[in-house]
């Protein structure tokens, strides 16, 4: 178990690499650049000045030493640019050059400047983060119970009513993408064109504030997709474990149905349920971030839309990273989690 | 002229449908009447699940077709601003109707004035096109990827493994505001993959028809040439036009022979990038459970060559949940152009398909919710009519 989860680990250490440095030469490309100067500097620069502007700043640097010396891995620049001041990438927000550290990147903590909120991107990055967590820990809250009970119940007895009536409203639910959800909760609860507004259109309030009136919905349009989506594969795979020769043996030697179900068939119907719950939290993000953007909830999803529409390359640069750990470490989890669970896997 | 009540709206908007209506009628006869002789597709009339979904993806391609080619259904021009019907409710009588103008607006009028319904009749056209297109794409290098790294093993699956992980880690979102902004796109990087990737079904049907007919020293290279040439052709047309400008600016004008709009490309582009990894995890899982088989161990010791064996061989063996993922996939296509569309990325924000439709209702959700519903209920209904497709064709191959 030890080997196979440090081989993960060593996979996924790669992965962030690679993707990282897929976002970070994305982001970095000479039109994003030069957006950045005349955002920065002023509109009317010609080509030399974007240039020289850009190479003051440590931007005309080979792709790859800027990627080192964001990461922290290689000592940030000193430059001495055409302008005669001396700039240094450590030393930012008015420090002096001389005391600036030689590393600042990541590794060391250090995650960049906004160049649209003037801060520091760490900073921001933690609050939206929690915002965010706090979102999907409601809509999981929400989903996980309701989607494994209505599998569960759905797939003990394939093919009856209840089955029938349970499938058609999570195949509706999975085939319906947030923000068609998420727009036809806000026109019927969040409006009065039906005359039946509830709750709350905007969960803007909801970062200070949550109740029920400014935060059902987002949740609920979270919670609704996914709910279909896991509520399918639990049922799928209750529906087989219900089939197998030991499960039509207890029933032989006369264990109540509720006892098949409950001792028997739910611990082996709920090892696939179990990867599709973890696996489904990367796609909780692509749902989170229309969400956010379709509610107003200034989480890390609003913040990636806000950041790549300004071109605020770091921002971009530290939400990317944010989101693809936590695909990876999900991953992880996920796998290791199937191992747990089954033990009819041996992985060495 | 006074507006109309909800109940005419819906007689209207019914007869409208008229063609899509008859087109369907006829389908559904001939196919339950064949049904026995139709093989696959005859077997979803035998389930009730099968047959809503197939009526509700037929509903849609119908009325794309209509529309497209004909003009049918719509009753105004998507595009045209009629003043004075600026978010006017569903049944408004048409302000200055002059002679053969359609006198209502069936679904009201969204923010620029323009008809509702017939922009959500148009969009279908932009998502019936796009979707099973881009998916066939995504299957095709999938498909190509797939069958080698599950077949040899190996190296090769690893490498081909390790960077379909590293594609599927990657938020959606996230992937499509790196590749569809107007800069990335001036970099010419979209245009590079549109190279790549579109290169995939032309090398794909080449190996297709060598493995099949390479044997037959006659047959081949004037097969394998002329295939080659027209396949070419095409793709060349295809790439070229999103390739001005770069690198890949090679292909002469009077050689085009069709130009796709630059937008759609890149979403095309980068809908099939998304996808492709899913088909390849799913291909190579499929190739490494039926390389096991006798038939393919039979195939093996008369000499066939690999990629004889994997395209007609173990492909044709796959076929049943390949066809079935299919489905799923246009619906999930579907919802990713929707993503594109409802993020603004892309396609023109005067397109009239679904996606960039919500997008613009949302800004008014509070005042008028009618702009916003038409095209929210059309995806909702597509998609699900795909779901439903699948499940049906899933239940029914299962069976034998």
């Amino acid at each position: 178990m030890g080997s196979f989860i440090l081989r993960r680990l060593g996979i996924m250490l790669l992965t962030a690499l690679c993707l990282t440095f897929v976002v970070f030469f994305l982001t970095n490309l000479y039109p994003n650049l030069e957006k950045l100067a005349k955002t920065q500097g002023n509109f009317r620069m010609s080509e030399e000045q974007v240039a020289s502007y850009l190479n003051n700043r440590g931007y005309g640097q080979n792709t790859f030493v800027k990627y080192g010396e964001w990461l922290g891995v290689l000592p940030g620049y000193v430059i001495t640019g055409s302008d005669g001041e001396t700039r240094a990438r450590c030393a930012r927000k008015g420090a002096s050059v001389e005391d600036a550290s030689t590393y600042c990147g990541v590794l060391q903590g250090d995650w960049g400047f906004s160049t649209v909120s003037k801060e520091n991107v760490g900073g921001i990055l933690l609050k939206r983060l929690s915002l965010t967590g706090f979102l999907m820990v409601w809509a999981i809250l929400i989903t996980v119970p309701v989607a494994l009970l209505l599998g569960v119940v759905a797939g003990m007895r394939e093919g009856s009513k209840t089955d029938r009536s349970l499938s058609t409203f999570s195949i509706i639910t999975s085939a319906t993408p947030e923000y068609v959800s998420g727009v036809v909760l806000i026109a019927a609860f969040g409006t009065s064109a039906l005359g039946m507004k509830w709750f709350s259109g905007s969960a803007a309030s909801a970062m200070n504030n949550a109740t029920l009136n400014n935060f059902l919905l987002p949740v609920l349009t979270i919670a609704l997709f996914n709910i279909g989506y896991i509520g399918r594969m639990t049922r799928a795979s209750m529906a087989e474990v219900m089939t197998a020769q030991y499960i039509r043996t207890a029933r032989l030697k006369g264990v109540s149905f509720g006892g098949i179900v409950i001792k028997h068939a739910l611990r082996n119907a709920l090892i696939a349920p179990f990867t599709v719950i973890i696996l489904q939290i990367p796609y909780l993000l692509t749902g989170v971030v229309i969400t956010e953007t379709l509610f107003n909830y200034k989480g890390l999803g609003w913040q990636l839309v806000q950041a790549a529409g300004n071109n605020d390359i770091e921002m971009l640069l530290g939400v990317s990273v944010v989101s693809v750990i936590i695909v990876l470490v999900t991953q992880l989890i996920s796998d290791i989690g199937y191992v747990k669970l089954n033990p009819r896997i041996n992985i060495s | 002229m006074d507006p109309l009540s909800w109940g005419e709206i819906i007689v209207r908007i019914f007869a409208q449908f008229t063609p899509v209506w008859i087109a369907l009628i006829v389908t559904f006869v001939a196919s339950i009447y064949y049904k026995s002789y139709l093989g696959l597709y005859g077997k979803i009339f035998d389930s009730m699940i099968g047959m809503f979904g197939f009526g509700l993806v037929m509903f849609w391609v119908y009325t794309a077709f209509f529309t497209g080619v004909f003009d049918l259904i719509v009753t105004h021009d998507e595009f045209t601003q009629v003043s004075g019907m600026k978010n006017k409710a569903p049944g408004t009588p048409l302000r200055g109707a002059g002679e053969g103008d359609y006198a209502y607006y069936l679904l009201g009028g969204d923010n620029l004035a323009r008809d509702v319904f017939s922009r959500m009749v148009k969009g279908s056209t932009i998502v019936i096109a796009i979707s099973p297109l881009a998916t066939m794409f995504a299957f095709m290098v999938g498909i190509t990827l797939g069958l080698p790294a599950g077949y040899y093993g190996g190296k090769l699956d690893t490498i081909l493994s390790f960077l379909a992980n590293l594609i599927l880690a990657f938020p959606v979102i996230l992937l499509f505001y790196l590749l569809v902004t107007p800069e990335i796109v001036a970099t010419g990087i979209p245009s590079y993959m549109a190279t790549v990737l579109f290169s995939f079904p032309l090398i794909f049907i080449l190996i297709l028809l060598d493995s099949k007919y390479g044997i037959r020293p006659g047959l081949r290279w004037p097969l394998l040439g002329s295939v080659f040439f027209v396949g070419f052709i095409i793709y060349a047309s295809l790439i070229s036009e999103a390739g001005r400008g770069t690198l890949v600016d090679i292909w002469p004008n009077w050689l085009d022979l069709f130009n796709i709009d630059a937008g759609v490309l890149v979403v095309f582009v980068s809908v099939v990038f998304v996808n492709s990894p899913t088909v390849f995890r799913i291909v190579r899982g499929l190739t490494l459970d039926i390389k096991t088989r006798d038939y393919v161990a039979a195939a093996q010791t008369r000499g066939e060559t690999p990629w004889y064996i994997m395209l007609w061989e173990i492909l044709p063996n796959a076929r049943g949940p390949l066809i079935v993922d299919f489905c799923l996939r246009i619906g999930y296509t579907i919802i990713l152009l929707g993503t594109l569309g409802f993020f603004g990325l892309g396609l023109e924000s005067e397109s009239p398909d679904w996606g960039t439709s919500i997008n613009q209702g949302r800004r008014l959700i509070a005042a008028y919710i009618h702009p916003l519903i038409p095209p929210a209920i059309s995806l909702l209904t597509l998609v699900l009519g795909l779901n439903l497709l699948a499940d049906g064709l899933r239940e029914e191959s299962l069976k034998d």
